[in-house]
C-alpha cells in the first residue's frame, strides 16, 4: 500500500469513526441536559468563577449577553437595562486599576427574593435566581434590596423579544445565568464569548460537582465574593480581586 | 354629662364646592399622570434604574405614615382616657382611613404593572416586609372602620375603648412595618437601621397631627361652629413635642453614622456635600420641618396664635415631605458600596451619585393622592356626622364617646 493510500484510508477511518461517534456524544450531551418536565435539582449549584487578572479590555461578555437575551438600549442610559456590565475599579490609595464583569451574583440567600411581596423573585433549587415575569407587579423593591445593582426595570414597550427570553414593560429583570441554555446542557453566552473572543477569564459549572473545573479551582485556589460581609453565599466568585 | 351633638357639614357653600372641585381636578390630573406613565413606561418619569422610587413614593409614604399618626387624637381619647379629645375622635379615625387610601392609591398606580394588583392580593411571600404591609394596610382599614362604628353606633359605644386599643396597637405595628421597608435594606448604608421603625413612628405622630390640625381648622373656619382656644393650644403643644421627638431621632440616627467609620461617607453625603439632598435636609427637613414650627409654637410672640399654629402645621407637612425626599431619593442616590476602598465606575452609573429630577407626571400623581385623601375627607364630613356642632372650650370634653 503506498503511503498516500494508507493516509487516505487512515483519514477515512477517522472520519467514519467520528461520524459514528458524534451522534452518540450528542446523545450523551442531550441525556445530561435537563428535560423540560424535570425539576431543577438542589444537588447542583450553578455558578461562575471569574479570574479578573485575565479579564481583557473588551466587553465581549456584555455584547454576547445582549445578543443572546435580546436586551438593548434606547439611547437612555439611565433607564436602559443592563444584565451584565463591565465595572472599573481603582484603588483609592495605590491607584491599582482593575475591571470585572458584574451581574446577578445568584446568591444562596438573595435579598431580592426575601423582599419580593409576590414571590415573583425566586431562587431555583439549582441556585439560579430568576424573576417570574407573570407574577412581578413592578414594585422595584428587589432593585432596592440588591447589593450589586444587578437588576433593571423595563421602562418602555419591548419589541423583538427572543423566544427563550420573555420580557415585558413594567417588570424587573436581571441575568438569568442563561437558564435556557443551561437547561439544554450549554454554558451561558457570556462565558462562551469570553472563552472564544475574550480573555478566557470565565468558568461556568456546578459548584457542587467534584469533577467540575469550577469546583476544583475554588477548592484549590483563592477566590472571593463581592460583599462577602453580607454572607449571601454568592454563586458568582471572583479571583484576583 | 351633656352629650355633644355631631353634625354633617353643610356643604352647600361656594367655598366647599370650589374646594371639592379643585381637589377633583387634582385627582383627575393624578389619574391622567398614572395612565400616561403606564402607557409610555416609566422612562417618561425622572425615575431610573438607580432611583427606582421617586416622588410618587415620597407622597405615598408620607400619606401612609400620616394616616397612622392621624389616628393618635382618637387614641389619646379612647386609650388614654382624655375626655378633651373625645369629640375629635371621629375626625381622627376618618383621616386615618382617607390618608391611607390616598397613599395606597399612589403606591399602586406607580407600580410597573398596576393591573396585577390581584396577584399581590393572592400571592404572598411572607418573608417580604411589603407582603406584611399588605395585611397591615387592609387590616388597618377594617380595624379603624370598626372603631368608627363603635363611636357612631350608640349601642356599640361601650366597645369604643377596646376597639381604640386594638387600633392603637395596629397603627404602631403598621408604622413599624413602613419604617422596616427601609430599615431592612441591609445592602444600602443610608438605610439599614432598626432605628428607622421608631423614627417612622414619631414622624407619623407629627405628620398625622399636623394634617389633622389643618383639616380641623379648615372645617371650623368661617362656619357657625366654635373651636376653642384651649383645645387648639393643647394640640399645638402636642405637635411641638412630636416635632422635637422627630428631631431627636434624626439626631441619634445621624450621630450613630458619625461614629461608625464605614458610615462616614453616607453621613458626609447627607449632611455636608450631598448637593441638593444636603440642602433639602438642612433647609427643608431641619429648618422648615423642625426649627420653624417649634419657634412658631413656643416663641412668646406667636404662642397661642391660630395663624401661627396653622403655619407650624403646614411647615411640618412641608418638612415631612422634605424628610422623606432625602430619605427615599437621597438614600438611593448614594452609590452602593460594593468594593471597599475602591473608586468604582461603569456605564450603569456605579460609584457615582445617581441623578434624579422629579417629572411632572410624578408630582401630579403624588399630589393627586393627597387631593384624593382630602376630597374623601370633605365628602365624608358632608354625608356623615363626624364633627361636633361646637368645639368651644366649655363644650369640648363633655362629649359622648
Amino acid at each position: 500500500m503506498n503511503p498516500d493510500r494508507r493516509q487516505f484510508l487512515g483519514w477515512g477511518a477517522a472520519a467514519v469513526a467520528g461520524a459514528a461517534l458524534a451522534p452518540g456524544l450528542r446523545l450523551i450531551e442531550l441525556a445530561q441536559a435537563r428535560s423540560p418536565e424535570e425539576a431543577a435539582s438542589a444537588l447542583k449549584r450553578w455558578g461562575l468563577l471569574i479570574d479578573i487578572t485575565k479579564c481583557a479590555d473588551c466587553d465581549d461578555c456584555v455584547t454576547a449577553c445582549s445578543d443572546e437575551n435580546g436586551w438593548k438600549g434606547h439611547g437612555r442610559p439611565e433607564t436602559d437595562p443592563q444584565w451584565i456590565r463591565k465595572v472599573s475599579l481603582r484603588d483609592k490609595r495605590t491607584g491599582y486599576a482593575q475591571a470585572l464583569p458584574m451581574m446577578c451574583q445568584h446568591c444562596e440567600h438573595p435579598p431580592c427574593v426575601d423582599v419580593c411581596p409576590t414571590g415573583a423573585s425566586f431562587r431555583r433549587d439549582d441556585g439560579i435566581v430568576l424573576v417570574d415575569k407573570h407574577a412581578c407587579i413592578g414594585c422595584r423593591y428587589c432593585v432596592m434590596a440588591c447589593p450589586y445593582g444587578a437588576r433593571s426595570f423595563i421602562h418602555e414597550e419591548i419589541t423583538g423579544q427572543k423566544a427563550d427570553v420573555p420580557r415585558g414593560k413594567g417588570v424587573v429583570e436581571s441575568c438569568t445565568l442563561c437558564v435556557h441554555r443551561v437547561d439544554r446542557g450549554e454554558t451561558p453566552a457570556c462565558v462562551e464569548a469570553c472563552n472564544r473572543d475574550g480573555g478566557k477569564a470565565m468558568v461556568f459549572g456546578d459548584l457542587n460537582d467534584p469533577a467540575a473545573e469550577i469546583h476544583r479551582r475554588i477548592r484549590s485556589e483563592p477566590s472571593s465574593q463581592v460583599r462577602a460581609d453580607l454572607a449571601l453565599n454568592t454563586g458568582v466568585r471572583y479571583q484576583g480581586l | 354629662m351633656a352629650s355633644i351633638q355631631y353634625r354633617e357639614i353643610d356643604g352647600r357653600s361656594a367655598a366647599f364646592r370650589t374646594l371639592v372641585g379643585a381637589l377633583g381636578i387634582l385627582v383627575l390630573a393624578g389619574l391622567a399622570a398614572a395612565w400616561y406613565m403606564e402607557h409610555q413606561g416609566h422612562h417618561v418619569t425622572g425615575m431610573s434604574n438607580r432611583i427606582v422610587w421617586g416622588v410618587p413614593h415620597v407622597f405615598a409614604v408620607f400619606l401612609i405614615v400620616a394616616a397612622s399618626g392621624a389616628l393618635n387624637v382618637a387614641s389619646i381619647a379612647s386609650v388614654f382616657g382624655r375626655e378633651l379629645y373625645k369629640p375629635l375622635a371621629r375626625l381622627s379615625g376618618l383621616l386615618a382611613i382617607t390618608l391611607l387610601a390616598g397613599g395606597l392609591s399612589v403606591l399602586v398606580l406607580d407600580l410597573g404593572r398596576p393591573d396585577r394588583l390581584v396577584v399581590a392580593m393572592t400571592h404572598y411571600n411572607f418573608k417580604s416586609v411589603f407582603a406584611w404591609n399588605i395585611f397591615l394596610y387592609t387590616g388597618f382599614f377594617a380595624v379603624v372602620a370598626l372603631y368608627l362604628w363603635t363611636m357612631f353606633e350608640r349601642r356599640m359605644n361601650g366597645f369604643t375603648q377596646r376597639a381604640g386599643l386594638v387600633a392603637f396597637v395596629w397603627r404602631l405595628v403598621l408604622t413599624t412595618g413602613t419604617g422596616s421597608i427601609f430599615g431592612f435594606l441591609v445592602a444600602r448604608e443610608p438605610y439599614d437601621s432598626a432605628l428607622l421603625a421608631p423614627l417612622f413612628i414619631v414622624m407619623s405622630f407629627a405628620f398625622g397631627l399636623a394634617i389633622f390640625l389643618l383639616v380641623l381648622m379648615a372645617a371650623y373656619r368661617g362656619r357657625a361652629r366654635a373651636l376653642g382656644d384651649a383645645l387648639l393650644h393643647r394640640l399645638g403643644n402636642l405637635l411641638g413635642v412630636f416635632v422635637a421627638a422627630v428631631l431627636y431621632f434624626v439626631a441619634v440616627f445621624q450621630l450613630t453614622n458619625f461614629y461608625i467609620a464605614r458610615q462616614h461617607e453616607v453621613v458626609r453625603f447627607l449632611l455636608i456635600d450631598g448637593g441638593v439632598y444636603t440642602g433639602i435636609f438642612w433647609i427643608g427637613q431641619v429648618l422648615v420641618g423642625g426649627i420653624v414650627p417649634l419657634a412658631l409654637l413656643f416663641a412668646p410672640a406667636t404662642r397661642g396664635s391660630r395663624g401661627a399654629l396653622a403655619a407650624a402645621a403646614a411647615c411640618v407637612v412641608a418638612g415631612g415631605l422634605a424628610q422623606l425626599y432625602v430619605l427615599i431619593i437621597g438614600g438611593q442616590a448614594f452609590p452602593l458600596a460594593m468594593f471597599a476602598d475602591k473608586e468604582v465606575s461603569s456605564s450603569f452609573f456605579d460609584g457615582v451619585v445617581a441623578s434624579y429630577a422629579p417629572s411632572l407626571p410624578e408630582v401630579a400623581l403624588g399630589a393627586g393622592g393627597m387631593a384624593l385623601a382630602l376630597a374623601l375627607t370633605a365628602l365624608a364630613l358632608k354625608v356623615l356626622p363626624f364633627l361636633p356642632q361646637s368645639l368651644a372650650d366649655g363644650d369640648a370634653g363633655s362629649a359622648a364617646p
